[in-house]
């Protein structure tokens, strides 16, 4: 079967340099440079050209090195990333640009789209934004909303600026260099070349019974090591991110619940892999009944997913207060709405990847991941060894957004190694990745909301059911958070929500930027715009009339006494609501075909866990030559925890943030900050940087009998304490050395105050939460039904934006989510399991973001600030299901509003 | 298995005479399309055979080689009859997608999405397509592609290139492309028009081809007869003009949506032909 290879010896030019590789047939160039020739600068996000991650300049043309055969290149000139960083001076400059502006999140896309403006500038040195557009449009980013990649290569003026970096200074990512460079390593990057590749088979069909045939047998084919299957775990067979829903095995053991998952896992040499047929591999599948929606799988005929889930309820979420029903029969008017969404796929650039390895007896994993704590203790209870026998060191993460919370390739990894005694690595495919680990859940919601004449609303009615796929991982969190969150940042006293997880035979739905509550404020959001309508009130001020206050409880009979920044939010509106909706006006009274929309939509959401504890700690220390070390375990997944939690810590100390020695999280050496999400980390991990920061500090001026807020610099080997006094000089070396290297040390702990919700929900679930409102500007064809956003302005309240520049960025990467949830993404599975049927938005579908920042300091945060990651996303989809309304008198109650769905609403409702 | 990178026409026809090779040009099908484990006996790589990478004119004739790139194309020095198809390669994946992929390639793959199509067949091209055992043949575009991922090519058979009547210099042409996204965006429907205006104000030519409305793109004789001697600004998209599309529901729309939008589609690229 397998054919005999011709491999050829091919010359060629890899960044101006004389280059020599043996090549096989049909080899692709991306593999030929980063397996054969070290070039790793050179990311694979797809292998299908649909990403441009792996742009690569073929004899100074941008091509996909995935799709270009690594024999097309003989004779020829190559040039990636790192080495146009090396020897091109408008490369150089380009990276300043990209750093100047935080142009690279994660940095997976970074090669890319810098090589393809690369080409771009060599032959217009002032690109316009239409050029830039043109030229990077074929490499997409999840991270950044594209418009800061757009000022940098049109070399925009620098929004960062040298400084100290203390809190409220943009700085420029204290990580960025890496990324721009292209050294950045992540999870595919990290593995010795010609290590042993995992493979894992999975199941065909939504749900099959299956039979492994002759194992043996084919482990004795040539080049395979060994075949990993449930017999191979030695402590249990199961999986999950909250312990009393673990329910997921590693492999699936008798019965497959979703299309894509593992039911064993071949170790072979990268030989093997090349010309590996997976229909060779001995597994038969018989396919059986699945129920695939979740009205299907609550019926009494349905398979049952999970014992003791009967009609496979996983669980709900329920909050009241006062009387929903009594208000809203006292309500002038109400309205009721039905809103459906599908699965939302986090399409980060980087698929799962890592590497494992077996070192002084003890398993080691390199990985991509947002939480390695977590996954420390999920690999114990697998591979049953004691925490003390695993070492998880994060690699840089190609973006996350939730998915990579739970496990995926860190077991295959792990028990790859210790089968084999020998270094394993795996990168799961562009399909792989979509099909096996997490989605956003689909949602189906029932609301009804009343107000009284002066449009306050007098009772609101909310049930909401989850698609939680065929595990629990975060469902039962999303099924806690909508009920919280379903009444938007609003005072409501007459309230009731209820939500159910629901399990099927669908890939697991889990954490996903905003935990359910951006499906919940589609349908609360869009009823707040029928509500105003009918009560012949303006959206916005209607909003404005319900807003949330300090000293007003939250619908769990929370109350804040400050902080509470919502209708500042609002308010910061009502310029660009009252001159856009005028605008519009205007354009549509000349515009038969095209119309003009103008949506406004706000959110909220609570930072860190739901009334649950979840403490970061963050240790800092000064080694003997007076370098200050920061322990910074809060993994930065590119929304750039290194630099805020840095910036904080040197705040609280009193240093540049630029000065300072910063070791990431390893669970051999960094203590736990907790995982990186529920926009925690700069609250959370951002607190114990400041308790760690000013310990420190205190440490000092107690040592040093100096005032508390002498002025400190460490030099080598010598701390100088300057106040009124004077200077006074610390020693470093008449100090003891602990048996980390360091003479002084302060390792600090914060975990938010929170209590327990009640049966009825009530209680105080969160310590903070940040708010938002969003308005948009879009366009609609109404003869084709496409839906062009043409401007956004988002408000946020941060409490205290640590760095304005990152605060923005956060803003246009939750914008850009946001709209692609809006308008074009649903994963279904078997259909579009690729990066060209799920489309996620390019350069061109981003309009122009104007960001307000709005600082509605938070008694708990630290300085003042708030979380933000989350909270971007909620208002977005809402406000441009709104502006679509406004545009057509059209009310789209399911997303993706693809043109498809738009034109045949427009047509129903003409006719 | 081996890879195959010939110089001339006669070695590469002679491999395609030996075996089950693979063509391969810009890649961007060849890969996607690949599964793992299953190798063909060999690869024929035609981006080096002598003159495959070029447009040449004759007198009657615009012959686009095999190897011509997407970016070829949009650089090349043509007539305003190929606006369309320079359009049309312009909305073709990205920039990496253009600067490798070939026009040939596009056609011989055969996706009922294809960009290269509607223009093609706008423009009345015929496929060029040579074996050792055979020679060459010329078939018309629409008798090239037969079928979803189907063709007319056989396994020893090669295409040299496109060749295309030479358009008057006063045809006009415009393509018009609906996708869910701006970039890289497989076409939800897409349609080309050429038009030759008389001195008149009326439309003297009219060729419509509209693709992803059926298995394979086809152009609309009854829309392109009502046409005929009308204004620009009295023509009318009638039903019975589009009953020849079978378009289909899928991720990407409705086959309802399809067959509504098409026809706004249409009059829309007329209407902006017409304008040139």
């Amino acid at each position: 079967m397998n054919k005999p290879f011709f491999s050829k010896q091919i010359a060629f030019e890899l960044n101006a340099q004389p280059a020599r590789a043996d090549v096989t047939p049909g080899q692709r160039l991306s593999a030929l440079l980063r397996e054969n020739l070290g070039a790793r600068d050179v990311k694979i996000g797809c292998d299908a050209g649909d990403c441009g991650a792996c742009t690569v300049l073929l004899d100074g043309k941008p091509v996909c090195a995935c799709l270009t055969a690594a024999h097309q290149v003989e004779g020829r000139s190559v040039e990636t990333l790192a080495g146009l960083y090396r020897t091109d001076a408008k490369t150089k400059q380009l990276a300043e640009s990209f750093q100047n502006h935080g142009a690279a999140q994660c940095g997976i896309c970074t090669p890319g789209m810098m090589v393809s403006a690369i080409a771009l500038l060599r032959s217009n040195d002032a690109p316009t934004e239409d050029d830039v557009k043109d030229a990077l449009g074929g490499v997409l980013c999840r991270c950044t909303g594209y418009r800061k990649i757009i000022d940098a290569v049109v070399g925009a003026p620098a929004i960062a600026h040298d400084g100290d970096g203390r809190v409220g200074t943009s700085i420029r990512r204290l990580d960025g260099k890496c990324k721009v460079d292209g050294t950045e390593a992540f999870g595919d990057d990290v593995a010795p070349v010609g290590c042993l590749e995992i493979f894992v088979v999975r199941s065909p069909f939504a749900r099959a019974s299956f039979t492994l045939g002759d194992l043996d047998a084919f482990k004795n084919g040539t080049g395979v090591e060994a075949v990993l299957t449930a017999d191979d775990i030695a402590g249990r067979n199961v999986f999950g991110v909250i312990p009393q829903f673990m329910d997921q095995p590693v492999f699936a053991e008798s019965e497959t619940r979703f299309r894509g998952e593992a039911v064993a896992a071949i170790v072979a040499t990268p030989e093997f892999m090349a010309t590996f047929d997976p229909e060779s591999f001995p597994v038969t599948w018989t396919e059986m009944p699945a129920a695939q929606c979740i009205h299907d799988a609550q019926k009494d005929t349905a398979p049952q997913l999970h014992q003791g889930r009967d009609r496979n309820v996983m669980c709900g979420g329920f909050v009241t207060c006062g009387d929903a029903q009594a208000g809203l029969s006292a309500a002038s008017q109400t309205v009721e709405g039905h809103f459906n969404s599908g699965f939302v796929e986090h399409g980060y650039i980087e698929p799962e990847a890592g590497f494992a390895q077996i070192v002084d007896g003890r398993v080691e994993v390199h990985a991509c991941t947002q939480a390695p704590v977590m996954d420390l203790e999920g690999l114990e209870i697998i591979l049953g060894l004691d925490r003390s026998q695993i070492r998880i060191v994060p690699t840089a993460v190609g973006g996350g957004f939730g998915s990579k919370l739970d496990l995926s390739v860190q077991p295959y990894l792990a028990l790859g190694a210790l089968k084999t005694g020998k270094p394993v690595r795996i990168c799961y495919s562009r399909t792989e990745s979509m099909q096996s680990t997490t989605k956003r859940h689909p949602s189906d919601i029932r609301l009804k909301i009343g107000a009284d004449a002066e449009g306050r609303i007098t009772g609101f009615d909310f049930s909401g059911e989850f698609d939680t796929g065929a595990y629990a991982s975060w469902g039962p969190t999303v099924a806690n958070r909508v009920p919280v969150h379903a009444s938007g940042p609003y005072a409501i006293s007459n309230y009731r929500a209820e939500s159910k997880g629901i399990y099927t035979h669908n890939p697991p739905a889990g954490a996903f930027r905003g935990f359910g509550v951006p499906q919940s404020a589609i349908a609360q959001e869009s009823l707040f715009d029928e509500l105003a309508e009918k009560l012949g009130i303006d959206p916005l001020e209607f909003r404005i009339i319900n807003a949330l206050e300090n000293g007003v409880p939250t619908v769990c009979g929370q109350v804040f006494d400050q902080g509470v920044g919502i209708t500042a939010c609002l308010k910061a509106l009502r310029p660009a609501w009252q001159s856009e909706t005028a605008a519009a006006k205007a354009f549509n009274d000349t515009s038969p075909t095209i119309k003009r929309g103008v949506g406004v939509a706000a959110g909220w959401y609570g930072c860190g866990n739901t009334s649950l504890p979840n403490p970061s700690t963050i240790k800092s220390g000064v080694r003997p030559d007076g370098r200050v070390v920061l322990h910074q375990g809060a993994t930065d997944i590119g929304q750039g925890a290194n630099t805020v939690i840095t910036q904080i810590f040197a705040t609280a100390l009193g240093v540049p943030a630029d000065s300072i020695l910063r070791i990431g999280a390893d669970t051999d050496v960094t203590p736990d900050a907790g995982k990186t999400s529920a926009s925690r980390q700069t609250y959370v991990s951002g607190n114990a940087a400041r308790l760690s920061g000013e310990a420190l500090r205190q440490l000092i001026v107690e040592k040093m009998n100096v005032a508390r807020d002498a002025r400190l610099t460490f030099q080598q080997g010598v701390i100088v304490a300057t106040d009124a006094a004077g200077e006074h000089r610390l020693d470093q070396s008449k100090l003891p050395c602990d048996d980390e290297g360091l003479v002084l040390r302060a390792e600090e702990t914060y975990d938010p105050p929170t209590r327990p919700l009640d049966k009825n929900g009530q209680g105080a679930p969160y310590a903070q939460f940040g708010y938002a409102a969003h308005l948009v500007v879009v366009d609609v064809d109404t003869a084709m039904g496409t839906v062009k956003p043409i401007k956004f302005v988002a408000a946020h309240d941060v409490g205290q934006a640590i760095n304005p520049m990152m605060v923005e960025g956060q803003v246009h990467g939750g914008i850009a989510q946001g709209l692609g949830m809006a308008l074009m993404e649903e994963y279904i599975p078997g259909r579009t399991e690729n990066l060209h049927d799920y489309l996620i938005p390019t350069i061109g579908d981003i309009p122009p973001i104007e960001t307000i920042i709005i600082e509605e300091p938070d008694a708990h945060g630290p300085y003042g600030a708030k979380g933000l990651g989350e909270h971007v996303l909620i208002p977005t989809a809402p406000a441009i299901l709104n502006a679509i309304k406004a545009a057509t008198g059209v009310r789209i109650t399911r997303v993706p509003a693809t043109p498809s769905l738009v034109r045949t609403e427009i047509r129903k409702a003409q006719r | 298995m081996s890879y195959i990178s010939p110089k001339n026409m006669h070695d590469a026809l002679e491999a395609l005479a030996q075996g089950s090779g693979k063509i391969i040009a810009g890649g961007t099908d060849v890969y996607p399309s690949a599964q793992p484990g299953h190798q063909p006996d060999f690869y024929l790589d035609v981006t080096r055979i002598d003159g495959l990478n070029r447009i040449t004119t004759t007198e009657s004739t615009i012959h686009i080689g095999s190897a011509v790139t997407w970016t070829d194309i949009i650089n090349a020095d043509l007539c305003p009859a190929f606006d369309a198809l320079k359009a049309a390669s312009r909305e073709v994946g990205s920039v990496q997608i253009q600067n490798a992929a070939t026009l040939a390639g596009n056609i011989c793959n055969a996706s009922p999405a294809a960009d290269g199509v509607p223009p093609l067949l706008a423009l009345d091209a015929s496929v060029e397509i040579a074996s050792l055992a055979r020679g060459s043949r010329l078939l018309p575009l629409a008798a090239f592609i037969q079928g979803v991922r189907a063709t007319a090519l056989q396994s020893d058979e090669m295409v040299v290139g496109i060749q295309i009547p030479k358009p008057s210099r006063h045809m006009t042409s415009a393509f018009e492309k609906l996708g869910s996204r701006r970039y890289l965006v497989i076409s939800i429907c897409m349609t080309a028009v050429n038009l030759a205006m008389a001195k008149d104000g009326r439309i003297a030519d009219a060729r419509v081809a509209v693709g992803a409305c059926s298995a394979v793109a086809q152009r609309l004789p009854a829309l392109e007869a009502s046409l005929i001697r009308q204004t620009p600004d009295r023509i009318e998209m009638k039903p019975e003009y589009f009953a020849p599309l079978a378009p289909i529901d899928d991720v990407r729309g409705t086959a309802a949506y399809r067959y509504d939008v098409v026809q706004e589609q249409c009059k829309r690229a007329i209407m902006q032909a017409a304008s040139r």
